[in-house]
């Protein structure tokens, strides 16, 4: 009986421990408020303009997006975004025919380079579209990703 | 279990490159479950951030849409050999965690 008492005893410090950590760790998690309308949105438009502010997009070339042309595993499509733009504040990036186009927003610091690489979910054969706020405007590329489910690269 | 984290932060001409592989399951709420036909609750993380020396250089917002088990990488200036860097996230069911890793 001893012994399970013990047990149960150092389990619980356990928990607390893990819950002290949580606790430290909350304040500055709190700040960033999750744009969740933005998230929801159905259209580009709407989920740039809930998370930007405006939709009034610039193409432009100085963005380069890197993925693969054709993607066999549309789960996990490659995606780097990088920019000769100056002054960049945020980079986003969209996935036009997801149901929910928007997969990320990447808030970035003045040391930060304007580079981003990850790995995004498209649904179907898209565009992908990098959007990039610099000096308050907003400028965006597209490139097209062939999602190809069990296909033979059709 | 998994390992959580692999986190590398390389100094290279004034650049320090990030990349992380981060274990999470990252569901978007739409799958179902082929047994029960119920679908698995979303579950994915929401806020990431990365921290140099305490203080923040990306902040990132992401949405169901990034894969599971997430990888990211992106670059910053201004860190020395030996510095800290922290990254952290936390989920839409408020779970969270951090990793510290040193410059190299």
């Amino acid at each position: 009986m001893k012994r399970r008492t013990l047990l149960k005893g150092s389990l619980s410090a356990g928990v607390a421990g893990v819950a002290v950590a949580a606790g430290l760790l909350t304040p500055q998690m709190v700040m960033a408020a999750w744009p969740k309308a933005a998230f929801d949105a159905k259209g580009i438009d709407g989920a740039v303009s809930s998370l930007l502010g405006s939709s009034k997009l610039a193409s432009s070339s100085d963005i380069s997006i890197k993925a693969p042309p054709i993607a066999e595993n549309g789960a996990v499509v490659n995606i780097a975004v990088s920019t000769k733009l100056k002054n960049v504040s945020s980079i986003s990036i969209l996935v036009e025919k997801n149901a929910q186009p928007l997969t990320s927003s990447f808030n970035l610091a003045s040391v930060t380079e304007p580079f981003i690489k990850t790995r995004v979910k498209v649904a179907k054969t898209s565009s992908i579209i990098a959007v990039v706020k610099s000096g308050g405007k907003l400028f965006s590329a597209k490139r097209e990703v062939k999602v190809t489910i069990g296909g033979c690269g059709g | 279990m998994a390992k959580k984290w692999k986190v590398r932060a390389q100094l290279k001409g004034g650049v320090t490159t990030l990349k992380a592989l981060i274990t999470h399951p990252m569901e978007t709420g739409l799958r179902k479950n082929k047994k029960t036909g119920k679908k698995v609750p979303p579950h994915y993380i929401q806020t990431l951030t990365v921290e140099h020396n305490g203080k923040s250089v990306l902040d990132a917002d992401w949405g169901p849409a990034i894969s599971a088990n997430p990888y990211l990488s992106m670059k910053f200036k201004g860190a020395k050999k030996g510095d800290s860097v922290k990254i952290s996230w936390v989920d839409n069911l408020g779970d969270n965690d951090s990793h510290t890793v040193k410059v190299r």
